[in-house]
């Protein structure tokens, strides 16, 4: 069992010290889990980093993700104190930052699939998919597409497929998304911008 | 943000109300500290509860929720009453003076123009009077009974403390010194600033308390200054960036309007957006809308988009005039069974939306639903929820995994229109892939099977231009970011008269500025706004990282870029005289040297305003180039009025006869119950965040370390009121409102304290809206459903922060 210090303090806390202690070892647990945070400065030291931006709140926080040369992985996120606004500091959640990388156990993997009536999830590839939403995009709007109003003026929207989301993404994802709908004649469009 | 995060150390008074701004936006506090550190700055805090931020300001000022415009309307009839104004800037950057037609009038607490029916207004009678030029006329010496500054100051006449008291809560003595804090930066070399969130925007008027703030900060001389401005600390990374490309009903990227049914040809559309002005010193900046219309029809369907087929005009989709399909619209056309298909992309509306309920019992009538994020939520799990029986659901769930933040490359931009370049750093796990992507590959396939089978109206799909990937078949940023910056199309020479000089651009370069956009089809720019985030040569200025720091202020010119055109604070150029002399020579964000202007990037290269010649009045984006404290854009009248929410423990308004705002929309479906001063829901509620959760919590739920710290639902209410309820700290309770209810840990607290409003004692409670059913467990679920379906007039955002319910034991 690997037990980094901060899991160390978690699974002390939630079952009770004089438990964690038996369970895990008076004296190994700590010990293994400094032992552990000299290991990671070193890799620090030795990574390469990149720079990113915080995802949570719109001040824009300055983040620097350690990766690890030989995996490619990101071991280590912290601010950036070259960075003006946030000179380096975080709030809770962004110095929690790196566990949205995929060493969260619960990050999404592969594409999932749930059928009419069905009562799970099931993996299907990325092709399938596809082909399956292009069709009921492609029906859909085909069938609701409303090329006059009730006053005979052109408008040409589909008003059968709405679209939300995301102030949570990339600029340019933004973007490619915005004029796709548009593409599609969709009316229904919005994000949390308005919420 | 008219400025920006850093930008808060020069402020010398921060009037912090509808924020929490030390828990919710936290680095963006340290410079509201460092303010108090170096200029000795005074915090105030304006809440209905005492939280984090208020324990950090030098003072905490409770107000019942949704009661806002009473609070500042009051501000501004102190601020006329005592004389507190700036009379140079008022005079001259606003539209104080202007006079108003004689047919508008307020009465009641209705602006003349209402249709009770239809709950809207006529604007007809909110216009100026106007002379043989087509110029406003104005009243220099503000004495005419019509000019904006007289019918303001009638208007807020009736705003008295006694009558702003028992409406807020707020005791006089708080208001007064509020007041006269807040109003003693109307001089030459004081600042003032107001940071907001979704205090003020969660609310049926939402619009109008920011129009209200908006109005206190030109009559003090506040705006367009360093240390000022009207200042959103908005909550999500990307949200201004995501509201400029307009993912959004009502506009197209870079703010452009989107089209009208009667709009039916480019030539009408452009006529009804592009503002006239008759005044020589107008700059009416938006006279150039037509080149920033053409470069986006141009962006899209390029060579398809020719000035014979009026640049593809036709192929975008038109709303009937006058109408909305916003979030709640969505709703409740899904409810009725009209919406079929949805995509929810990193969002979790299942929570988020307001009234559960409802938007629960919608997601069931669609036939399919394209799910696309890092994690799975209540939305996409909508089929197998608390009392959902997935055997009895027909919708096909597609949930597809994307990439997180910091494994793709793109920009993203803050509050402070800060556009910053982050790079990727590693590979998303197994099969993720960027939204970016994956929006490339559904509408590669749409495409594919249009040009395969044909179908209804397929053009503007079909010849979209939709090349955005690299030579490996990926999501490209970087070609799409210059994309939304533009090209030109042909071989240009931009001639500069001013400074003589010609400069050459070939066909496929990037253009610099939007200055270069043309309307003749020249150009392409996918978002004019961000064009010149790259320069002519293709270096992209997102990305850049210089500390340097010329003006001292923090304006930090080399770090990243900002829109538009790098200018750090807009409408600067009124924060200097009419002769261009900055007004507070301690912070010279800007000065006329004579020939041309130094310091932040100017509002436009003309001289300041004292030249009648050559000189332009500072609000270039305004029609009339003024501050306008007479706003008759807005749906509910040209001065914002005090109404009550739509649930409120009133049964009166006790400024006029209209209870709530009556240009608001009202939802009827049976879900869309409302419950005002009814004795069984006898308590104000509002919802709030927490430091360690972000917005549904669909995101920090699933981390360990912020679950920990923040685990489960509670309800905050007041020892006063939980001593008469019998309910102790730690009990678990129901909260419920006429629509639904929610189970929870109660908080006794001193933070929620109770309000003396017209007489009465009124209690309000309080909870956060992070937590949802699917994870964890035992946390609770959303708190949106006690929330009614019912926003603001102009944007529709939902009253998340006013509505009634009860507490009880469980």
């Amino acid at each position: 069992m690997e037990i980094t210090r901060r899991g160390f303090l978690t699974l002390s806390g939630a079952l009770g010290s004089g438990v964690a202690l038996s369970s895990l070892g008076v004296n190994l647990g700590p010990a293994k889990a400094y032992a552990a945070e000299i290991n990671k400065m070193q890799r620090v030291m030795t990574a390469k980093q990149v720079t990113t931006v915080c995802c949570y709140c719109s001040v824009g926080c300055g983040l620097i993700c350690s990766v690890d040369k030989n995996t490619g992985k990101v071991f280590n996120i912290e601010g950036d104190p070259e960075h003006p606004i946030n000179e380096g500091s975080l709030c809770a959640k962004g110095a929690g930052f790196f566990d949205l990388t995929e060493a969260n156990k619960y990050r999404l993997r592969k594409v999932l699939y749930r059928a009419p009536m069905s009562d799970r999830w099931e993996e299907k590839n990325w092709d399938w998919a596809l082909e399956r939403i292009a069709r009921l995009v492609k029906d859909t709007r085909d069938k609701g597409f409303v090329s006059k109003n009730a006053k005979g003026e052109v408008v040409n929207r589909c008003e059968t497929i709405g679209h939300l989301g995301s102030s949570n993404v990339d600029n340019e994802e933004c973007w490619l998304m915005s004029v796709a709908c548009r593409s599609m004649g969709l009316v229904y469009i919005d994000h949390q911008a308005r919420v | 943000m008219t400025n920006h995060y850093i930008d808060l150390k020069n402020s010398d008074v921060i009037l912090i109300m509808g924020s929490n701004a030390a828990e919710h936006h936290p680095i963006a506090f340290k410079w509201i500290l460092r303010a108090k550190e170096q200029n000795g700055a005074r915090l105030i805090h304006v809440d209905p509860r005492y939280t984090r931020t208020s324990a950090r300001c030098d003072y905490h000022v409770p107000l019942r929720s949704g009661t806002d415009i009473a609070f500042l309307g009051g501000m501004i009839h102190y601020i006329l009453g005592n004389d507190k104004w700036f009379k140079d800037y008022v005079l001259n950057y606003t539209n104080a003076s202007f006079i108003v037609g004689q047919d508008f009038y307020f009465k009641d607490g209705l602006f003349s123009g209402y249709d009770t029916k239809a709950r809207k207004y006529s604007k007809d009678t909110w216009v100026f009077e106007k002379d043989g030029k087509g110029i406003p006329m104005r009243d220099m010496t503000l004495t005419h009974p019509r000019c904006v500054f007289q019918l303001m100051k009638k208007h807020y006449s009736r705003y008295t403390m006694e009558k702003v008291s028992s409406i807020t809560g707020v005791s006089k003595e708080d208001l007064t010194k509020v007041y006269e804090e807040y109003s003693a930066t109307g001089v030459k070399d004081k600042a003032g600033t107001e940071c907001y969130a979704l205090g003020w925007t969660h609310h049926t008027t939402g619009s109008q308390i920011i129009r209200t703030m908006s109005i206190v900060q030109l009559l003090l001389g506040n705006m367009g200054i360093c240390g000022g401005g009207v200042n959103a600390l908005r909550g999500e990374p990307n949200v201004q960036g995501s509201t400029d490309h307009a993912i959004l009903y009502n506009i197209l990227p870079g703010y452009l309007k989107m089209p009208a049914a009667s709009q039916d040809t480019l030539a009408k559309y452009v006529e009804k957006n592009t503002p006239k002005s008759s005044d020589p010193q107008s700059a009416n900046y938006y006279q150039n809308y037509p080149k920033f219309f053409v470069s986006f029809l141009k962006a899209l369907y390029g060579d398809k988009a020719t000035a014979e087929n009026g640049f593809a005009y036709s192929w975008l989709p038109k709303l009937d005039d006058g109408t909305a399909t916003s979030l709640m619209h969505l709703f409740d056309e899904m409810y009725k069974g009209k919406i079929k298909g949805l995509f929810a992309v990193g969002t979790d509306p299942a929570v988020s939306s307001p009234n559960t309920t409802k938007v629960r019992k919608a997601l069931e009538n669609l036939d399919w639903l394209v799910g696309e994020n890092i994690f799975d939520n209540e939305t996409y799990c909508f089929w197998k929820g608390p009392g959902v029986d997935p055997a009895k659901v027909k919708t096909e769930v597609f949930l597809l995994p994307a990439s997180a933040s910091m494994e793709k490359e793109g920009s993203q931009s803050n509050s402070g229109r800060w556009v910053q370049w982050k790079y990727k750093a590693a590979e998303a796990p197994d099969d993720a892939i960027p939204v970016g992507e994956i929006t490339i590959k559904i509408l590669d396939a749409v495409k594919a099977l249009y040009a395969k089978e044909g179908g209804v109206f397929p053009e503007p799909i079909l010849n979209l231009k939709w090349d955005y990937k690299d030579s490996k078949g990926r999501f490209d940023s970087l070609k799409v970011a210059k994309q939304i910056n533009g090209h030109f199309l042909k071989d240009t020479v931009i001639e500069d008269k001013a400074k003589g000089t010609k400069t050459e651009f070939k066909k496929g370069q990037l253009v610099p500025t939007f200055g270069m956009l043309a309307d003749d089809g020249s150009t392409a720019s996918g978002n004019w706004v961000m064009a010149g985030s790259f320069d002519a040569a293709g270096v992209n200025k997102m990305a850049k990282r210089g500390k340097e720091d010329p003006t001292g202020l923090g304006l930090y010119p080399n770090w990243s870029y900002a829109w538009p055109v790098n200018r750090r604070i807009i409408y600067n150029r009124a924060s200097c005289d009419i002769n261009g002399k900055p007004y507070n020579p301690k912070r010279k964000l800007l000065e006329w040297t004579g020939d041309t202007w130094v310091g932040d990037v100017p509002d436009g290269p003309w001289p300041p305003q004292a030249d009648r010649q050559k000189g332009k009045y500072p609000f270039i984006m305004k029609q009339d180039g003024l501050g306008a404290l007479f706003g008759p854009g807005m749906a509910e009248g040209p001065f914002p009025e005090h109404y009550e929410p739509l649930e409120g423990p009133l049964s009166k308004n006790p400024l006029s006869g209209q209870l709530i705002n009556p240009a608001i929309k009202i939802f009827n479906s049976d879900l869309d119950k409302v419950a005002n001063a009814d004795e069984k829901f006898p308590y104000v509620c509002t919802t709030y965040s927490c430091t360690e959760h972000w917005c549904s919590g669909a995101l920090t739920r699933w981390q360990a370390w912020l679950l920990e710290a923040m685990p489960e639902l509670y309800v905050e209410i007041g020892d006063q009121l939980a001593k008469e309820k019998g309910i102790e700290n730690g009990q678990r309770v129901r909260v419920s409102s006429v629509r639904g209810n929610v189970e929870c840990v109660a908080m006794v607290t001193k933070r929620f304290r109770p309000f003396l409003v017209e007489g009465k004692t009124v209690h309000q409670v309080g909870l956060p809206f992070n937590y949802g059913w699917l994870h964890p467990k035992d946390g609770g679920d959303s708190t949106n459903f006690l929330t009614p379906t019912v926003g603001d007039a102009n944007t529709f955002c939902p009253e998340y922060k006013a509505f009634m319910v009860n507490v009880t034991k469980i």
